[in-house]
C-alpha cells in the first residue's frame, strides 16, 4: 500500500497512467464506433514495429517535434507560453531554403551555416514576442499567434519570388544536396552503394537507407535537449530564467533583470523552433517549402509534446517519440480497418487531459494514506 | 488517567502521533479539555497545533492514539463525524462563499426547506439572529460576505459552527487577522460562549491573549507535549520559555549604540506612485553606521515608496539617495545591492523568496553570478549547497538539512530566518528591514530583533520600518516619525514617550 502511495506521488507514474487512460478511452471510442479495439491497436503496433523502415519514419517525424517541444518547455520554465513556436519553425524553414539553395558551400559546413542562419532568424522572431511583452505588456500568446500568421504569409510571399520559385510548382527549389543531413547520402546514391544495398544480402539496411530519409537530425535534437537541460539546471542564465519564471517579483527584488530575461528566453525558444525548421528542410524529402494554406503544425504539436513531458527537457525526447509513434501507427488503423485515424488525436488529447489533472493522482495517494492512517488507529 | 473520572472532560486526546512521510509532526501528544472552559493551545509556528486540531476535526487521521469526546471513545473519520459529535472548527483561512450573504453562507449545506424542496431562507435568518443576539456576535445577516470586514467574516464562521450545533469550538489562530479592538470583542464573545457551557479551544502564539482569555493552556513544542497549566498560575515569561524551550527575553536586550558617520543619506527625496501622486515629499533622513533608525508611522504614509525608491524599484522624482557618499537613485535594483544595501522585504512570499526554488537556490538569489557560486556562467552546485548548509546551521534554519527542500514547505519563521541569513551574509553597509516580524511567534521575533541588533553592533546602518510602535520603541536607537510622506520629527528612543509619538504619527503638531 505504501509503495502504491509513493508511486502515485511520482510525476512519471502520472504520465504512465495518463498514457494508459488515453489508450483506454481510445479503445472505448473505437468500440462504440463498431471497430475491434484490439485489432485496431494491433494494427497500430504493426504499423510502427513490423518493419525497421516504419520505426525510422517515426524517428524522422519526431525529430522536429523534440525541438519544438523543447522550445515550448523552455519558455514554460521561464513562465511563458511560446505558442509562437509554430511561426518560428516556419521562419526556420524559409531561412533554411534560402541559405540552402542560394549559398553553395561544401557538405557539412553548408548544413552548419543553414542551421545557424535558421536559428538566428527564428530567434529574432521569438525575441520580437519577448520585446512586445516586456516593452508594451502585450501577452505572448496574442503576439505569438499574430506572428505565426505573418510567418505563414512570408513563406508564401517568398515562394512568389522568381529566383526561389520552381517553375510549374507551388513550391520553392530544393536546397542543394550539400546542405542535406541524410545519412550516407553520397554513398547510397553511388553505384557501389546501390549494388551493395540491392544485392539482397542486407535487407534491413537497404530497406532503411533506400526507402527512408534517415538523417542525423535525431542526434542533433537529442543533443539540443541535453544542452537545454544543462542551461536550465547548471548555468547562471538558466537559474536566472527559472527564477523569473517561478517568481518574477522576487527575482526583480534580487536585482535580476526580468524584461531582459523574457526576451532572451523567447529568443532561445525561437532558435530551437528554427532549428526544427532547418532539420525539416535538410533532413528529408521534399527539401523545400511549399505554399501553405494552413499552419504546418510543428509548433502546435510541440505544445502537446511539451505537455506530455510535463515540460521536462529530457522528457520531451520520450514524449515526441510517443507522439510520432501514435500518429504514424494511427494511420495504419485507417489503412487496415478503415477506422478513422483521428481516433489517435482522441488518444493524445486524453493523455494530455490526464496529465493536466495529474494532481488527482496525488489526491488519490492522500486518500490512500488517510485510509491507512485510520486502520492504524483502530 | 485517573482525573478523567473526577473531572468532566469534553475532549481527551491520548498518545496522538502523526507522521507526514518520515516527518513526525506529533509525537505522543495528549490534550484534556474541561467542559465549559477556554483552553489555549500554545506553540511556535510548526509545533503541530493545527495538525492536532485537524485530527480532532477529522481532517487528518492520527497514526496512533485515541480520542474521547464527552467520555465516549470516538473514531472521527471526517469532519461530518466531528460535526455530528458537536465539534466545530474555524480555520485560519476562512471558507466562505464571498458573493453569498451572511445567512446564505451560514445555511450552506444545511438548508432548511419547506414543502419538500423550497428553500426557507427566512427561517434560517431568524435562527441566525437569535444566535447572534445570544452571544453578542453582532452581524448583518443580509450583507454579502465580500463586503464585510475580516473580523465580521470571522463571526460568520463562528456562527456557522454554532448553527451546526457545535458544543466544542476550535479556533485556529483567530486573532492573527484582527485589529486590537476586534481582538477585545472576540475575547468577550468567547467568554459568553463558555458561560453558556460551550467548550473552546483556541490556538495562538500570542501570550497576552492567553492571559486575558484562557482558563488552561497546553503547550506543545516541535510535536511534543510539554505541559498543561492553569493560566492564573503562570506569567507570560514562563509561558514563552515553555513554548520555546529556553529562557526568552520578552524585552529587547541591547547595549548603547555607538553611531559612526552617516552611511545612508537621503536628501529632499520625492517619490510618486503609479497614479502620479507624491507619496514621499522632500524627505530627508540620515542613518548612521552602528545605529538602528526606526521609522514609525501609520500604514500608507510613504514608507513603502521610500523603501522602493532606495531599492530602485521605483524612480525618485527629485532628490538624492547616497550610500557612503555615492548616489544610487534612479539606477537598476542590482546597483542598490552592489552599493551595499540589503533589504529584508515586507512581503516574504512575493518579494523575498522564490517559493518553488529550493532553500539552497534561494540563498544565492542575489549572488549566484559571483565566485564561488558560479564561474564563467556555470553554477557550482557543490558550493551553493555547502553555502546553504553553513547558513542553515549558523542561523538555525529548521529543519536542519533543509537545503534541497523547496522553500514553500518551510514555516513562516524559518522562511524569514532564511532571508535574514541571506541579507546579513551579504555583509552590507546598510540593512533595511520592513515589518520583519509580521506573523512570527515570540521565539522568532526575539531572534529577528537579536539579528538586527547584532548587525548594528557590527557597525551596519540599520533602517527598520514597522507598523508596530512597540517594536520600533524596543529595537531602535533613534525614531523617525513619518507622516504624509515627510519625517515630522526624529527622537532619541531612550525616554521617548509613546503617546507623543502616537500623536505625531497621526499628524499632530510637535511640541
Ligand atoms: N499536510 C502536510 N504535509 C506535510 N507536512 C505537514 C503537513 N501539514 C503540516 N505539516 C508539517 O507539520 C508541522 C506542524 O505543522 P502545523 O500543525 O501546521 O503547525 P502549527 O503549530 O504552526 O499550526 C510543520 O513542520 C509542517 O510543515
Ligand atoms: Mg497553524
Amino acid at each position: 500500500m505504501k509503495q502504491i502511495e509513493k508511486a502515485l506521488r511520482r510525476p512519471i507514474t502520472g504520465i504512465f497512467i495518463s498514457i494508459f487512460m488515453g489508450l483506454i478511452v481510445g479503445a472505448v471510442v473505437l468500440a462504440i464506433a463498431g471497430y475491434n479495439p484490439v485489432a485496431a491497436y494491433g494494427a497500430m503496433l504493426r504499423g510502427v514495429f513490423s518493419k525497421p523502415k516504419y520505426m525510422v519514419q517515426v524517428l524522422i517525424r519526431c525529430t522536429p517535434l523534440i525541438l519544438t517541444g523543447l522550445s515550448i518547455s523552455f519558455a514554460f520554465k521561464t513562465g511563458m507560453f511560446n505558442i509562437g513556436a509554430e511561426g518560428q519553425a516556419i521562419i526556420g524553414m524559409v531561412t533554411a531554403v534560402v541559405v540552402g539553395y542560394c549559398v553553395p558551400l561544401p557538405p557539412g559546413i553548408h548544413f552548419i551555416v543553414v542551421a545557424v542562419a535558421s536559428m538566428t532568424a527564428a530567434a529574432l522572431w521569438g525575441a520580437a514576442v519577448g520585446l512586445l511583452k516586456s516593452r508594451f505588456g502585450i501577452h505572448e500568446v496574442i503576439s505569438g499567434i499574430m506572428l505565426n500568421w505573418i510567418a505563414l504569409y512570408l513563406n508564401n510571399y517568398m515562394i512568389g519570388m522568381a529566383w526561389l520559385k520552381k517553375p510549374q510548382t507551388e513550391a520553392s527549389y530544393e536546397v542543394l544536396e550539400s546542405s542535406w543531413i541524410v545519412m550516407l547520402q553520397n554513398w547510397k546514391t553511388s553505384t557501389a552503394g546501390r549494388e551493395w544495398l540491392l544485392d539482397g544480402s542486407h535487407p534491413i539496411l537497404s530497406d532503411v537507407l533506400i526507402k527512408t530519409d534517415l538523417n542525423y537530425g535525431i542526434f542533433i535534437a537529442i543533443a539540443a535537449a541535453a544542452v537545454i537541460w544543462f542551461i536550465l539546471n547548471r548555468t547562471t542564465k538558466g537559474y536566472e530564467m527559472r527564477a523569473v519564471g517561478a517568481g518574477s517579483e522576487a527575482a526583480r527584488f534580487a536585482g535580476i533583470r526580468v524584461d531582459r530575461n523574457i526576451v532572451q528566453s523567447l529568443a532561445i525558444a525561437g532558435a530551437l523552433a528554427g532549428l526544427a525548421g532547418a532539420i525539416v528542410i535538410t533532413g528529408a524529402m521534399p527539401h523545400r517549402i511549399t505554399t501553405l494554406t494552413a499552419q504546418p503544425g510543428y509548433g502546435f504539436d510541440g505544445i502537446s509534446v511539451a505537455l506530455m513531458a510535463n515540460t521536462s527537457p529530457l522528457g520531451v525526447i520520450a514524449s515526441a517519440l510517443l507522439f510520432s509513434g501514435l500518429q504514424y501507427g494511427g494511420s495504419a488503423i485507417q489503412a487496415e480497418l478503415g477506422a478513422p485515424s483521428e481516433i489517435i488525436n482522441i488518444v493524445i488529447g486524453t493523455i494530455i487531459f490526464f496529465i493536466a489533472m495529474s494532481g488527482a493522482f496525488k489526491m488519490l495517494a492522500d486518500y490512500l494514506e488517510k485510509r491507512r492512517g485510520r486502520t492504524d488507529v483502530q | 488517567m485517573s482525573p478523567a473520572a473526577e473531572k468532566d472532560y469534553a475532549v481527551q486526546m491520548r498518545g496522538i502521533s502523526k507522521y507526514f512521510g518520515a516527518f513526525c509532526a506529533l509525537n505522543n501528544v495528549q490534550l484534556s479539555v474541561e467542559k465549559g472552559s477556554i483552553h489555549a493551545l500554545l506553540g511556535e509556528n510548526g509545533a503541530g497545533k493545527s495538525t492536532l486540531m485537524n485530527i480532532l476535526y477529522g481532517l487528518y487521521q492520527a497514526d496512533t492514539g485515541e480520542i474521547i469526546i464527552n467520555g465516549q471513545r470516538e473514531n472521527i473519520k471526517n469532519p461530518n463525524t466531528a460535526i455530528k459529535l458537536g465539534i466545530g472548527m474555524v480555520h485560519q483561512h476562512f471558507m466562505l462563499v464571498e458573493p453569498f450573504t451572511v445567512t446564505q453562507n451560514i445555511m450552506l449545506g444545511m438548508e432548511k426547506t419547506r414543502f419538500g424542496g423550497i428553500m426557507d431562507e427566512a427561517a434560517t435568518r431568524v435562527e441566525v439572529q437569535e444566535l447572534s443576539q445570544r452571544y453578542g456576535l453582532y452581524i448583518d445577516p443580509d450583507a454579502k460576505v465580500e463586503d464585510i470586514s475580516v473580523g465580521m467574516q470571522q463571526r460568520v464562521e463562528i456562527l456557522k459552527a454554532l448553527y451546526r450545533g457545535a458544543e466544542i469550538l476550535i479556533l485556529d489562530e483567530p486573532t492573527a487577522v484582527l485589529t486590537p479592538q476586534e481582538i477585545g470583542e472576540l475575547i468577550h464573545i468567547m467568554r459568553k460562549l463558555a458561560e453558556d457551557g460551550k467548550t473552546i479551544i483556541i490556538i495562538t502564539h500570542k501570550l497576552g491573549e492567553i492571559k486575558q482569555s484562557a482558563d488552561y493552556c497546553t503547550i506543545i513544542r516541535r510535536g511534543v507535549y510539554i505541559d498543561t497549566v492553569d493560566v492564573q498560575q503562570v506569567d507570560e515569561t514562563q509561558l514563552a520559555s515553555m513554548m520555546v524551550g529556553r529562557e526568552v527575553k520578552l524585552t529587547v536586550q541591547k547595549e548603547a549604540a555607538h553611531p559612526g558617520p552617516a552611511v545612508l543619506d537621503i536628501q529632499d527625496l520625492t517619490v510618486e506612485d503609479s497614479r502620479g501622486i507624491d507619496r514621499v515629499r522632500k524627505l530627508s533622513l540620515q542613518v548612521h553606521a552602528g545605529e538602528i533608525l526606526g521609522i514609525a508611522g501609520i500604514d500608507g504614509n510613504g514608507q513603502k515608496e521610500l523603501i522602493e525608491a532606495i531599492m530602485n524599484m521605483v524612480p525618485a522624482k527629485t532628490g538624492k539617495i547616497l550610500v557612503q557618499g555615492k548616489e544610487i537613485q534612479n539606477h537598476a535594483p542590482a546597483d542598490t545591492l552592489d552599493a551595499g544595501v540589503s533589504t529584508i522585504p515586507e512581503d516574504r512570499h512575493k518579494h523575498g523568496l522564490v517559493l518553488d526554488f529550493t532553500v539552497a537556490e534561494n540563498f544565492v538569489i542575489e549572488n549566484f553570478k559571483k565566485v564561488p557560486y558560479s564561474s564563467r556562467g556555470i553554477l557550482n552546485l557543490k558550493e551553493i549547497r555547502s553555502h546553504a548548509d553553513e547558513l542553515i546551521e549558523k542561523f538555525d534554519v529548521r529543519p536542519a538539512g533543509c537545503a534541497p527542500n523547496p522553500v514553500r514547505g518551510l514555516s513562516g519563521g524559518n522562511q524569514q530566518k532564511l532571508i535574514i541569513a541571506r541579507e546579513v551574509d551579504n555583509n552590507p553597509h546598510v540593512l533595511i528591514a520592513v515589518q520583519p516580524t509580521r506573523g512570527l511567534d515570540v521565539g522568532a521575533i526575539e531572534y529577528v530583533h537579536k539579528a538586527l541588533i547584532e548587525a548594528r553592533d557590527q557597525g551596519k546602518a540599520v533602517l527598520l520600518v514597522s507598523l508596530e510602535l512597540d517594536e520600533i520603541m524596543d529595537v531602535s536607537d533613534r525614531i523617525a516619525v513619518i507622516y504624509n510622506g515627510t519625517i515630522v520629527d526624529i527622537l532619541e528612543a531612550a525616554g521617548a514617550d509613546e503617546n507623543h509619538i502616537g500623536l505625531l504619527m497621526a499628524g499632530g503638531k510637535k511640541e
